[in-house]
């Protein structure tokens, strides 16, 4: 990729090679329609509206790259005339009853309609009837649709989903003195939309998909909608809130929508969420989750009282990573003044990780971010229910599959229907728990730099290979002499004779043949095809960016010091570079800013964690907190940013900097602490107020900034443990077990998820259908699941998201503490009989 | 963004300043205003007129509340809610265009989908202390729903004071009796209009 320049319209435009054209203009703010392209998806080419002459020929903006040199001007005569009939098509047979209409004022029919200045109609066709269908959490109004196609592409792109495509409109074809008079592409683009209307994949009635919302977003007009927004509000009265999405470590940039709640209710009310689809893409509870707030009424002076009287009393604060940084501060602010310690196991085993890491790569965070695993073509993740832990970290390895023509590699033991599906080119690899470092092993073993590796990891690694010798059964061709008899007239004598000619021919032949090759013992340890080299090999080609998703099941490993060594070797000796999903929305912030301790004391306050005294931003403790909806601060997220967020609705309790300041902290606000933020860590002393949260038109974020990845000592002994063949498996002790693994439904992240209405995911243990049909349980038994640690009665949900054995315990619904059965680690063996 | 239109303040330079006495600061001075003030004479000159008038008995003044005006159809006071004539059903579709063309921020409007799948209105209001009675509502309501109406008598005790949809809008009985009138004001139909319209070919 290259640096190039490039004409539009006269102006010289900076970009790189192969760019395509409208992204090119966009990032330099030249102005060239367009209504079916998404940024960071493969151009559809279905509006054609996008047209413009590049040297001298008509192109689509859209899909044409730009050449050094090439000059291109975005209007001609002819162009315009296309632009306008293309815009009269789309307005054929489209009501005008933009009033009751959800997209009037934010639709890109009505903008483009007036930007071409569409006022009269040469063309029309009878209609077909497009009723409205109910699809579930989305509504689909075929009556408003233009068959963009930006649905189809964003799920088959961005998503992964695929849930749509288009089919028959069942409509008459064109009067064919349209063909002659119309524009040519004007007339390409209306034939073909006149035969198709969006439908689902699956040709089921409901939509069944992991429910993102992301088609609703960018649908351009107000064919898709949200269900709960139907007729709510116009766009126009909604007020737009910068924020950060307070669910899950990816921190994707949302707006909240709010307005007044009624006419009645004054107070405001979040409406809906809204994203910049064209450089972020949520999941669907960071669209849906919204409502997540703690209502409180006013300042309840007595709980604030006991409050501050349990911290000085307290020897211990418990909390979990859903809170800011900021709040993060005050409480190690907190520690050092009171000499409190500070509890947060999942940050505190993602802190360990991230040190033994460092030890080896030399650097306090992983290299690498979600938006580079976005732009690299090979990507591999390891120890993450990808889809539930870690939604855009999904999205990456889907988008660099279909868009950078790449590969994927994907580790876990619990089996992911989605995740197959997202493509041809996807590979999985169902290994046994506590497994995950062969994974590792065999990612060093595959694409570590063995010149530069220590030696005894080469040595290790080679020991897991040995010769052994296959036979092979080949087809060859073998040239076999023939004499063939040929009558042929004889020159001299003019006769027929027979002559014998000898003739040389190819004949295929079956051979077997023992052969010696190459057998990886990492490949049967983890249970990895028999094809699965071949098919790897295949998959690498043409493949130059390597990216490595690590997930929450290796800070908990009971190993997972060597895994975080060996992630640091495979960042410093191969070409892969690494991005670990931290577990909870700032459990990353956490980790840097807070020193947790182990234990606890004998008197704990929690936050959000349920202690002898309770800080609750659920609305469930001694003493209400505002929760993140409700504050200003910042998150850290997985890719390594800062991230502003604002307060979308009011609050009107106490928060935890009043508590700080009545135990001897001073600031007004909760945000005087962005600027002290440790240094040390990598944060910056920037203050909240001059943090940016936007996008620009080329892409570029300006959220927050980016934290410095500070340099540390490395260790000069590179050394790995050898790993043990330990595993879970099914059948433990000749007893029949069942495996389980904490994990949550996509959508549903902490209880925080579950408190919102939109967000309607049932709590229980999930089992896939495949599993449930060959077992004696049924969806809705109530079951008592028993591990060595515990043991937890819940119902039994079917769930077609997962496949195999393993049953999916979560941790988002309170009722079910899962944690009497499962702690640290992700997988348990437990068993599971029916009461 | 181009700040030209809040720079041009369209202001021509006619002004000229007002001859203002000083103000009096002692005590005689401020005796001396107010006897000036009020032996001016001009005082005489209102007291000449209604003596004159009375003399005259030539009354104009319509005797208010006893008599009332009529009022021309274009007036702007409370507004009114139309109904359909063919269904008697409400014209309002909730599109919301009252509510953002609203200079003086009075209307609010709360929508919801109704059992129909229909845009349905659910709540409606108009505060009329704010209201400044300009007409934009009427004038761009597509729907010819929201109107203003002859009824101006709306004082209240309070500053706060609220029309809701279901007082604006028209009675049942009257639609029965056919007697919802059209508002003739800006917004309406005026005369001629298919004349002026252009229409989109609609061939099937």
């Amino acid at each position: 990729m290259s640096k190039i320049t490039i004409n539009i319209d006269g102006k010289e435009v900076q970009t790189q090679e192969g760019e395509f054209i409208l992204n090119a203009a966009r990032a330099n703010d030249i102005f060239i329609p367009a209504i079916c392209y998404l940024t960071r998806c493969s151009p559809t080419l279905a509006c054609r509206i996008c047209l413009v002459e590049a040297d001298g020929k008509q192109v689509y903006a859209c899909n044409a790259k730009s050449k050094d040199g090439m000059k291109i001007t975005t209007s001609t005569e002819n162009i315009e005339k296309e632009r306008r009939a293309i815009m009269e098509v789309y307005d054929v047979n489209h009501p005008l009853q933009c009033g009751v209409c959800d997209q009037s004022g934010e639709c890109e029919l009505q903008n483009y309609t007036l930007e071409m200045g569409v006022d009269s109609q040469s063309y029309a066709v009878k209609d077909v009837d497009r009723s409205d269908i109910d699809w579930g959490h989305l509504h689909y109004n075929p009556g408003l649709c233009i068959v963009c196609e930006r649905c189809v592409t964003t799920c088959k792109d961005m998503i992964g989903d695929s849930s749509f495509k288009t089919v028959p409109r069942g409509a008459d074809a064109l009067e064919a003195e349209f063909k002659e008079s119309m524009p040519k592409d004007a007339y390409a683009m209306w034939n073909k939309l006149n035969k198709s209307l969006i439908g689902l994949t699956s040709g089921e009635e409901m939509l069944d998909c992991t429910s993102c919302g992301e088609c609703a977003a960018v649908c351009p007009v107000g064919a898709l909608v949200d269900t709960h927004f139907i007729y709510k509000s116009n766009a126009w009265e909604l007020t737009q809130i910068p924020a950060t999405c307070g669910h899950c470590s990816a921190g994707c940039q949302i707006s909240y929508d709010v307005k007044h709640t009624s006419i009645e209710n004054t107070e405001d009310k979040i409406y809906r969420v809204m994203n910049e689809w064209n450089y972020v893409s949520l999941c669907g509870a960071g669209r849906y989750g919204f409502d997540y707030q703690n209502k409180v009424e006013s300042k309840d002076k007595v709980a604030f009282a006991n409050a501050v009287e349990a911290f000085k009393k307290a020897d211990t604060i418990e909390f979990t990573s859903t809170i800011t940084n900021e709040e993060a501060y005050i409480l190690q602010s907190l520690k050092e003044k009171l000499g409190l310690k500070l509890i947060n196991s999942e940050a505190k085993s993602f802190q360990t990780f991230l040190n033994d890491y460092s030890e080896i790569s030399g650097t306090k965070l992983y290299g690498n971010n979600l938006q580079n695993t976005h732009n690299s073509n090979f990507v591999i993740s390891v120890g993450t229910a990808l889809k539930s832990d870690n939604p855009n970290a999904r999205y990456a390895l889907n988008n660099s599959m279909t868009v950078n023509k790449g590969a994927g590699l994907y580790f876990h033991p619990v089996k992911d229907p989605i995740i197959e599906g997202l493509g041809k080119s996807i590979m999985t690899v169902s290994h046994a728990p506590l497994q995950e470092e062969a994974a590792l092993y065999l990612v060093l073993d595959l694409f570590g730099n063995k010149e530069k590796l220590p030696s005894d990891v080469t040595d290790y690694l080679a020991s897991f290979h040995s010769e052994k010798t296959i036979t092979v059964t080949e087809t060859i061709k073998e040239e076999v002499i023939e004499i063939v008899k040929v009558t042929k007239v004889n020159e001299e004598t003019g006769e027929e004779e027979e002559v014998e000619e000898e003739k040389k021919k190819m004949v295929p032949k079956k051979v077997s043949k023992e052969v010696q090759v190459d057998d990886n013992r990492l490949l049967e340890i983890l249970g990895a095809d028999d094809n699965f080299m071949e098919a790897l090999e295949k998959n690498l080609k043409k493949k130059d960016t390597f990216a490595l998703i690590a997930g929450p099941d290796l800070y908990d490993h009971p190993n997972s010091k060597n895994l975080a060594r060996l992630l640091g070797l495979i960042e410093k000796y191969s070409d892969f570079e690494i991005t670990m999903i931290p577990t909870l929305t700032n459990s990353l912030g956490v980790a840097l800013i807070c020193e947790l301790d182990d234990t606890k004391g004998s008197f704990t306050v929690g936050y959000n964690v349920q202690a002898d005294f309770t800080l609750s931003a659920l609305g469930d403790g001694d003493l209400d907190m505002p929760a993140i909806n409700q504050q200003e601060g910042t998150l850290t997220s997985i890719n390594k940013r800062v991230n502003p967020t604002n307060a979308a609705i009011g609050y009107k309790g106490y928060e935890l900097n009043d508590i700080a300041n009545e135990l001897g902290l001073k600031a007004k606000n909760i945000v005087d602490y962005t600027i002290s933020l440790p240094t040390a860590s990598g944060f910056k002393a920037q203050n909240f107020d001059d943090l940016p949260n936007h996008y620009d038109n080329d892409g570029s974020e300006h959220r927050g900034y980016v934290l410095e990845n500070v340099k540390v000592k490395t260790l000069s002994d590179e050394s790995v443990e050898k790993f043990s063949d330990e595993k879970l498996t099914l059948n433990q002790g000749g007893q029949a077990t069942f495996i389980i693994y904490l994990a949550n439904p996509v959508r549903q992240f902490t209880e925080f998820t579950h408190k919102t209405t939109n967000l309607d995911e049932v709590g229980g243990l999930y089992m896939s259908e495949e599993f449930l049909s060959k077992s004696d349980l049924n969806e809705g038994d109530s079951v008592k699941v028993k591990s060595e640690r515990g043991e937890l009665i819940v119902n039994i949900v079917s769930d077609n998201k997962i496949s195999g054995d393993i049953a999916l315990l979560p941790t988002f619904d309170s009722k079910i503490n899962s944690g009497a059965v499962i702690s640290g680690y992700r997988f348990a063996t437990a068993s599971i009989e029916k009461v | 963004m181009n700040n030209e239109q809040f720079n041009d303040r369209n202001v021509s330079n006619d002004y000229f300043l007002v001859d203002i006495e000083d103000y009096p600061t002692d005590g005689w001075g401020k005796f001396k205003r107010v006897i000036k003030r009020s032996f001016r004479g001009e005082l005489f000159v209102g007291l000449w007129v209604v003596l004159r008038e009375m003399i005259r008995f030539d009354i104009h003044t319509v005797k208010y509340p006893e008599e009332k005006m009529p009022i021309g159809p274009r007036y702007r006071a409370v507004h009114e809610m139309k109904r359909l004539w063919e269904s008697d059903t409400e014209r309002c579709i909730g599109c919301g265009l009252c509510e953002k063309i609203c200079i003086s921020n009075c209307i609010r409007i709360d929508t919801k989908i109704d059992e129909n799948s229909r845009k349905e209105v659910s709540e409606y209001s108009i505060n009329l202390g704010r209201c400044i009675f300009c007409g934009y509502c009427a004038e761009v309501c597509p729907e010819l729903a929201i109107t203003h109406g002859g009824e101006y008598e709306n004082a209240s005790d309070q500053r706060e004071h609220f029309v809701m949809y279901e007082d604006m809008l028209t009675p049942l009985d009257k639609m029965k009796a056919a007697t919802q009138l059209e508002f003739e004001g800006f917004g309406a139909i005026t005369p001629h209009e298919d004349e002026r319209v252009k229409k989109t070919p609609l061939a099937y």
